[in-house]
């Protein structure tokens, strides 16, 4: 029972990750309605930025952290100049795939610059674990599951009440809307790309802290797919579920996989069986919303 | 003193088509302008060439001026020319249907200091109670004409200058039309919005409008203060519907007015 209960727990740090990744994929679709395929990358770059400056410059943990933070809202900001701008007013479909290529930008940048193996982080937070009801849970655990839900609180009230927040929904609905009430599309489209960027970043620091880094990782944001698609492509509260729900199932499937059937590598096939078992079922997924027709 | 001038102004959409060709006008301060028209005749493309939503048309202006109180606010981007005190009503009523309707009427507000929110929310509640009852409800799930009072109300959060209305009788039943249009007057007369507003129905416009112009084909062909346009023949007989003395007219006297139409455009 113990052993089910850790891989649970596990289960709940890696989803706590995918919801972050995944929050990062649900502000970009709510705010442009583009599925950005480079949200792994986006996390992985972010990643390798702050293991760079703690151990190749040698920065404090909260110093590089920090920069980290800075580096990618430069990131996303320059993308969105770059690559997603010239784009506006085009179809979805070739965005889609401009996201697409940057993902391989990214991906080969990263690999051209630290190379393919695996890069641990410095320790951070004390190994000694926490016993919690009587398991023992690493401190990494507690604090990237602490920080993830903090995110989702921050970022649920910045898009109910702030008026930036309801100015990004706004967009989302109705662009030539929105433009007519004087919101800035160009702005908007910036800026969420930005805060995808840094929550991502967000979750690559923390799964490095856990499990370290290599160029693989940004193979994460796949997983994230049927996160994001199980709550709802356009839900913030569907994208922290799904990303829990996906990591805990991942997690569980895998362990049970391997202690009654003897079987390894369940985990990656079992949050589409999930995915495609909730689809059939509720094709909006958990928390989509319908599109809201008067008769 | 007029507040908006369009000096002939002319429009193209993608590089080829020519929609306004050389259209002026101008709208006097406080006073309700009325600019009709049949379908196509360029209307809605003259307000968006104003607000500057043009640009997510690929629309151009690509010859005259319009000026906001003598400064030119063409080929501006919407953003500039919404905080420059000219806010459009689009056609079709636009509401956000998965926001709250007082999340839309914040988004009315975008331009305004976050201090005068309470105050702009309780102006639009007074000009449309109902709004008022259904604060927390989502826009998706009221009906057209409480949707047009939400699209109307937005705008007046933004405590605009210049009100571009366009066709806020789309689809709505001919009392709830009257209603609309009342407000609109009573916007006019008491928050001193100047207003151009494009219409199908005009017997409705120009009864609450002070002046207002006639467009076909992209240009103005005709103009007055409302009531001579009222008791103008051309006008009550193709856009009014009525006929002189009752008569049906002939398919000839229709001809002629096509080759003077022609002539005018």
């Amino acid at each position: 029972m113990e052993y089910y209960l850790q891989v649970f727990i596990s289960g709940l740090v890696v989803g706590s990750i995918y919801s972050l990744v995944a929050l990062g994929f649900v502000i970009i679709y709510k705010a442009t309605k583009v599925v950005n395929f480079a949200q792994g990358e986006l996390l992985m770059l972010g990643a390798y930025v702050c293991f760079s400056l703690t151990v190749e410059y040698g920065l404090p943990f909260p110093a590089a952290f920090l920069l980290t933070l800075c580096f990618s809202l430069v990131l996303g900001l320059t993308v969105e100049r770059l690559a997603l701008r010239p784009l506006i007013g085009q179809p979805i479909i070739s965005v889609v795939m401009v996201t697409i290529g940057l993902s391989s930008v990214l991906k080969s940048v990263v690999q051209f610059v630290w190379g393919t193996q695996i890069r641990v982080f410095p320790q951070v937070l004390p190994v000694v674990p926490i016993t919690i009801g009587g398991l023992p849970v690493a401190p990494v655990y507690i604090v990237a599951f602490a920080l993830s839900l903090a995110l989702f609180v921050a970022f649920s009230a910045f898009f109910k009440y702030s008026r930036t927040g309801i100015a990004m929904r706004a967009t989302a609905y109705d662009q030539a809307a929105a433009a007519s009430m004087g919101i800035s599309i160009k702005r908007i489209f910036a800026m969420s790309w930005c805060i995808a960027a840094v929550v991502s970043a967000i979750g690559g620091v923390i799964l490095g802290n856990i499990n370290g880094i290599n160029s693989q990782l940004g193979y994460l944001g796949l997983k994230v797919f049927p996160a994001v698609i199980l709550g709802g492509l356009d839900s913030m509260l569907g994208a922290a579920l799904g990303g829990l729900i996906i990591g805990i199932l991942e997690n569980v499937c895998d362990g049970l996989a391997k202690d009654i059937l003897g079987l390894d590598g369940f985990r990656d096939v079992a949050a589409f069986v999930v995915l495609v078992i909730v689809l059939m079922i509720k094709p909006h997924g958990l928390f989509g919303t319908h599109e809201i027709e008067r008769v | 003193m007029d507040l908006l001038c369009v000096e002939n102004l002319e429009v193209v959409y993608n590089d080829v088509i020519l929609v306004l060709k050389g259209l002026s006008l101008t709208c006097g301060d406080g006073r309700i302008t009325a600019l009709l028209g049949a379908n196509g005749a360029g209307k809605s493309t003259t307000l968006k060439a104003i607000s500057g939503l043009l640009m997510g048309e690929e629309g151009k202006i690509t010859d005259g001026r319009v000026l906001l109180d003598g400064a030119p606010i063409h080929n501006q981007p919407p953003e500039r020319i919404v905080r420059a005190g000219v806010f459009q009503v689009m056609e079709g009523r636009r509401v956000f249907q998965d926001m709250t309707v007082e999340e839309n009427l914040r988004c009315g507000g975008y331009t305004r200091p976050g201090s005068e929110r309470a105050e702009s929310l309780d102006m639009v509640y007074g000009y449309f109670p109902r709004l008022k009852e259904r604060r927390k409800q989502l826009a998706g799930y009221m009906s057209g004409g409480e949707q047009q009072m939400l699209a109307i109300g937005r705008a007046l959060m933004a405590k605009p200058r210049l009100l571009l209305l366009d066709e806020p009788s789309l689809g709505l039943a001919p009392l709830l039309v009257e209603e609309i249009f009342e407000i609109i007057a009573r916007v006019n007369r008491e928050a001193g919005a100047t207003i151009l507003l494009v219409e199908q129905n005009a017997r409705a416009a120009l009864n609450i409008a002070h002046n207002g112009y006639i467009m076909e084909n992209g240009r103005i062909v005709l103009e007055g203060e409302s009531q001579t346009l009222l008791n103008n023949p051309d006008v009550q007989e193709f856009y009014l519907g009525l006929s002189h003395g009752g008569l049906k007219r002939d398919y000839r006297d229709v001809k002629h007015y096509r080759r003077r139409k022609r002539w005018l455009g």
